[in-house]
């Protein structure tokens, strides 16, 4: 039988020290008119048919040449990453409530927040949230709890930021009545006006959320961004990759000198470019970050360095009074868990990596970036949409509708990047396309090839 | 006596500038791309420079500082921690899936499987449409009560902004009902561990808009009311909420929604064994009867004549909305995907069975060493309670110093303190995977720990003496918080 | 049994109020919460207190108390305006633990209701109260 180990005379023995005659008679206090039926769900199979089933499944699938990104990043993953994830230890024990048996887990949880830290420049770091999206939603939560200036529960979300987490920041922070109101970004440059900004200034307002890098890959003027927060009271929530990082400016300073380099007041973003392979989208996680003025108002697990009882160093899960299995209904989130594995993971990541393999990461992915938008934008009927400066994507703007080039290419074994006609129509026929540390020449001319050759054949179809 | 792993540095303390793990750094590539000065960073981070061995020592030894299913008995009431078939992890790991990205066009084979996977815990649940997007169970908790709040609002019924709970609930279920802006009532249970009808009658009315109820309840037992609970609820006017923690006690013997219930959260990481992973990824599906169909969470697998699409906003206009950047936790569905195909229909119901004969087996057991089950007069489900209240006062022992003591003897602990309601409780919870002889030595643990209450008590309140630390500061860690390490002055 | 001063009046959430003396303005109280209250929440390690100038219903939370163990909101007994609240707590929270109704005070607020009121306790009223609950 699948994963029971009893043998019919352990059954046997068990059940006459219960005192039934049967398994069956263990369900007898429920009413037998609810009792289901045979279940309408196929026979077992064996871990061969399984793993055949599967295994073909996956080959129709393919291998294809990925230059899409739009929030999940192709990179390369060490090979211990995985490999001490999966051992048992890790990925089958469970959130470190016995801290005692669970100091691997707890250590690495501490020592995770530290790199978080390091990487936005931040005093401290949750153990992780779901993903990047839900984070965003999240820190906005959190700003309404932080921000004691503001009363209006109104946060700007320019629409530079992932269109796809301003969703899903409004799926969750909409329940409790908190209001997002656009910002609009300039079309030559693809950032966010600072000047449509203005209009809210002196005025009651919670926060305002920068993605640096945006979702085209622009780069932000981020430190005018935050001074103007910060001159009104509103909260900075920055959205951040964390590989970019290792080059860009960390939100604890954004600012102007003359603005105090006051720096972001809520960090988070997606880490999956950490270590996380995209696996077709998901398990990911977010990770958040704040001063430390307030922790108390970040959702999520943290955990602590204390000592115990013989003043040995010891790590344990802190803060927990803010959490819903204490606080209930007052909790500061419902969220019960972390992403535990994947932090796991990208703990590992960055310990291999370090300052300078991330740094070289970064730099090869903001190259060979640039070398794709400087080969695609030869191609006839393809140009950049923006002039601002890129990290490691960047908007294409197309001669003609982006799908059914997107399909020619798929059909070619290339994700040539994401569509972006339905979420923003205003910029006509557009790309974004992505290319990270993994993309060689090799790669950028098989882009460039098949997009040549399809831009060629269609319009001499039409 | 369980080995772990005594003490290991912190991997800051490992690192030395220059080190590296080299053969990891992608080629430098020739080019001028340059990040304008004023954006670039001042210094960089503080990051580990560790060799590979270091690395892969150092997280080798954290992780055999851990407690885990493949490594012990791992008894956590409410969490079922049962075993994680290694087949799940290899299938789902396949490169295919493993590299492929979420925005790409729709992949046919993976989202066969998680077509299939939404039809099989249709079927399992009594359901008429299920949406794989929550995250995590509190995801899908939020979920369901941000449904039932979308159709009382597309009926106009604005004045629905109340959730009861039982008092034995989840923590999580009050949290859920004020991140969806609703407000809690709690009513309590009866001696036998039932909801108070009396109270529920009480408690529903024009503004009840669902009860939120887990069955087993968290006491360990069925509520054996539940077609009268629903029936009160419904004629209130409210629907039904089933958190699906505790479906593995039931899984294939009755479904949620022959009871009753309107929506359903199943959290795979309990019933459909995807690895806990020391605190997530979770999966927390959501199930739904017909008067929620048009409000599931995005993206759904669809089908269309032989070909699998994702349905999104336009095709579900009143959806709640995204809850994930992407599809949610795809890879961890696609693990309990494979776990049910390993079980099949057979397997599953016998996961139910499994489950519920070692726990009933376990307490019984327990009570003829002298242990105290909370409700003795009823059946336990796949988990009981203990209440040590008897031993509290004989020997001021506390559950916390029986748990740390059974750390000692090679178990993970069971859940202590919760549910709130029964006084120094252990809430235990074996899962159908364990042999009667693993069973065995856990009660033989807790016969000799019973033995040492009365004869060296001290052994129990200083317990754990075996594991890398013994019981920490928390004091200390809340009042002093040290959350991320700092280089030394 | 916990100490419970007579001059005190107290609530059934367990705060007990005091006419401020010295340099209060005319009309402030003083708020903390009881012996038996912090005893229950065991050692602090976190106090939250309302700041000068906020206006404050009676039964309106505007306080917490953080132990390890639980985090719990303190109500104001009284409508008014806050004068202050009590800084110390800020890094050492452990003087609730260690003198509740002295040192570990939240905050004072004036107000123009009398304490005598019907809707407080007296001492030996929450004394009875405490033996209740215990039950």
């Amino acid at each position: 039988m699948a994963f029971i180990p009893h043998t019919p005379d352990d059954v046997a023995r068990m059940l006459e020290l219960i005192g039934v005659r049967s398994i069956d008679d263990l369900f007898d206090e429920i009413p037998g008119e609810l009792r289901a039926g045979v279940l309408g769900v196929p026979p077992a199979m064996s871990e061969m048919e399984v793993g055949r089933l599967l295994s073909e499944r996956a080959a129709g699938d393919g291998r294809p040449l990925n230059f899409i990104g739009a929030g999940a990043y192709e990179h390369h993953i060490p090979a211990p990453v995985w490999a001490i994830t999966t051992r048992g230890e890790f990925y089958s024990a469970y959130t470190p409530y016995q801290a005692e048996a669970s100091q691997g887990t707890l250590q690495l949880i501490y020592e995770y927040q530290s790199m978080i830290c390091a990487l936005t420049g931040m005093e401290v770091s949750n153990a992780s949230l779901y993903d990047g999206a839900s984070a965003l939603a999240e820190a906005c939560l959190m700003a309404v709890r932080a921000n004691r200036a503001a009363n209006s529960r109104r946060i700007l979300l320019p629409r530079a930021v992932n269109p796809v987490y301003a969703q899903v920041a409004q799926s969750i922070a909409g329940n409790q009545d908190i209001v997002f109101e656009t910002v609009d970004f300039d079309r030559s440059t693809g950032c966010t006006l600072l000047d449509s900004l203005q209009s809210y200034g002196g005025q009651d307002v919670t926060a305002l959320v920068v993605q640096q890098p945006n979702f085209f890959g622009n780069l932000e003027e981020v430190d005018q961004l935050t001074d103007w927060a910060h001159q009104n009271k509103v909260l900075l929530i920055a959205v951040v990759n964390p590989t970019s990082l290792a080059l860009l400016k960390a939100p604890g300073q954004w600012g102007t000198p003359s603005g105090g380099h006051q720096g972001a007041d809520i960090v988070c973003g997606e880490g999956q470019p950490l270590g996380v392979p995209l696996s077709s989208g998901g398990p990911y996680f977010g990770f958040m970050a704040t001063r430390m003025q307030y922790v108390r108002q970040m959702p999520g697990r943290i955990v602590g360095r204390t000592v115990d009882t013989e003043g040995r160093p010891g790590f344990s899960l802190t803060l927990q009074a803010r959490e819903q299995h204490i606080r209930r209904s007052k909790a500061t989130s419902n969220i019960c868990t972390n992403q535990g594995l994947m932090v796991t993971a990208a703990t590992i990541y960055m310990s291999l990596l370090g300052a300078e393999g991330l740094a070289r990461v970064a730099a090869a992915s903001l190259q060979r970036t640039a070398d794709l938008v400087a080969r695609l934008a030869r191609v006839p009927g393809v140009k950049p949409a923006f002039s601002a400066q890129r990290f490691h994507e960047a908007v294409l703007l197309l001669d003609r509708p982006a799908a059914p080039v997107l399909a020619a290419l798929a059909r070619r074994g290339i994700f040539g990047g994401l569509d972006l006609a339905e979420r923003y129509p205003e910029l006509g026929p557009a790309l974004l396309v992505c290319a990270t540390e993994t993309k060689l020449d090799v790669d950028i001319d098989a882009y460039a090839g098949a997009l040549t050759d399809i831009m060629n054949s269609s319009r001499a179809a039409a | 006596m369980p080995e772990l792993q005594a003490r290991e540095p912190l991997i800051f303390e490992l690192s030395k500038p220059g080190r590296g793990a080299g053969t990891q750094f992608p080629p430098r590539v020739a080019g001028s791309a340059e990040i304008p000065a004023h954006l670039r960073r001042a210094a960089p981070p503080l990051l580990p420079e560790v060799s590979e061995l270091q690395a892969v020592r150092h997280f080798t030894r954290l992780s055999q500082m851990n407690f885990s299913i493949d490594t012990h008995f791992y008894p956590l009431g409410s969490c079922t921690m049962k075993y994680n078939p290694k087949a799940c992890n290899s299938f789902a790991m396949l490169p295919e899936f493993l590299g492929r990205h979420p925005l790409g066009p729709e992949p046919q084979g993976f989202m066969a499987c998680m077509y299939e996977l939404q039809e099989m815990l249709q079927e399992i649940t009594g359901m008429r449409g299920v949406s794989l997007t929550p995250m995590a169970g509190a995801q899908g908790e939020f979920a369901g009560v941000a449904m039932i709040r979308a159709y009382h609002r597309a009926r106009n019924d604005l004045g629905r902004n109340e959730i009861i709970v039982p008092q034995a609930a989840h923590g999580t279920n009050p949290a859920t009902a004020a991140m969806c802006g609703c407000t809690v009532k709690e009513i309590p249970c009866d001696a036998d561990g039932n909801v108070d009808i009396d109270a529920l009658k009480a408690a529903v009315g024009p503004a009840t808009a669902a009860i939120m109820l887990t069955n087993p309840s968290t006491l360990g037992v069925f509520e054996h009311k539940i077609v009268e609970v629903a029936r009160i609820v419904h004629e209130a006017g409210g629907l039904l909420y089933y958190d699906g923690a505790n479906l593995n006690a039931i899984l294939g013997k009755v479904r949620p929604g022959d009871m009753g219930f309107d929506v359903i959260h199943i959290n795979l990481h309990k019933t459909f064994s995807t690895p806990h992973g020391g605190g997530g990824p979770g999966s927390g599906a959501v199930g739904v009867g017909a008067r929620l169909l048009p409000f599931l969470p995005i993206p759904v697998v669809g089908k269309e004549g032989a070909r699998f699409r994702w349905l999104t906003e336009r095709d579900l206009p009143q959806s709640i909305g995204r809850l994930s950047g992407f599809m949610g936790n795809a890879g961890v569905n696609l693990r309990a995907y494979i776990y049910m195909r390993l079980l099949g229909r057979d397997g599953m119901v016998r996961v139910a069975e499994f489950a519920a004969l070692n726990a009933n087996y376990l307490m019984k057991r327990l009570q003829a060493a002298g242990f105290e089950a909370a409700y003795p007069g009823r059946r336990a489900s796949h988990e009981f309670i203990i209440t040590l209240k008897r031993e509290n006062k004989l020997y001021h022992v506390t559950a916390m110093d029986v748990a740390k003591r059974l750390l000692d003897y090679g178990f993970h602990a069971p859940t202590t303190y919760f549910p709130l309601l029964v006084p120094e409780c252990l809430l235990i919870e074996p899962t159908e995977t364990e042999a009667k002889e693993d069973l065995d030595r856990f009660c033989d643990a807790m016969i000799e720990i019973r033995r040492e209450m009365a004869t060296e008590p001290e052994k129990l309140s200083s317990a754990p003496h075996t594991m890398p630390v013994r019981r920490l500061d928390d004091v200390r860690a809340a009042k002093q918080l040290d959350l991320a390490w700092k280089p030394a002055a | 049994m916990s100490n419970i001063p007579s001059d005190l009046r107290y609530t059934k959430s367990h705060e007990w109020v005091r006419q401020a003396h010295g340099e209060a303005p005319d009309g402030a109280v003083e708020v903390g919460i009881s012996e038996h209250a912090q005893s229950a929440l065991g050692d602090l390690v976190f106090v939250e207190v309302p700041q000068a100038g906020r206006s404050l219903s009676a039964g309106e939370a505007c306080a917490v108390v953080e132990s390890v163990k639980a985090a719990s909101d303190v109500y104001s007994p009284v409508s008014g305006k806050v004068v202050a609240g009590n800084a110390a707590l800020a890094t050492q929270p452990e003087l609730v633990n260690q003198d509740p109704y002295g040192a570990g005070w939240l905050f004072k607020v004036q107000t123009n209701v009398s304490i005598d009121g019907a809707a407080l306790m007296s001492a030996a009223d929450y004394a009875i109260y405490l033996a209740d609950e215990a039950k």
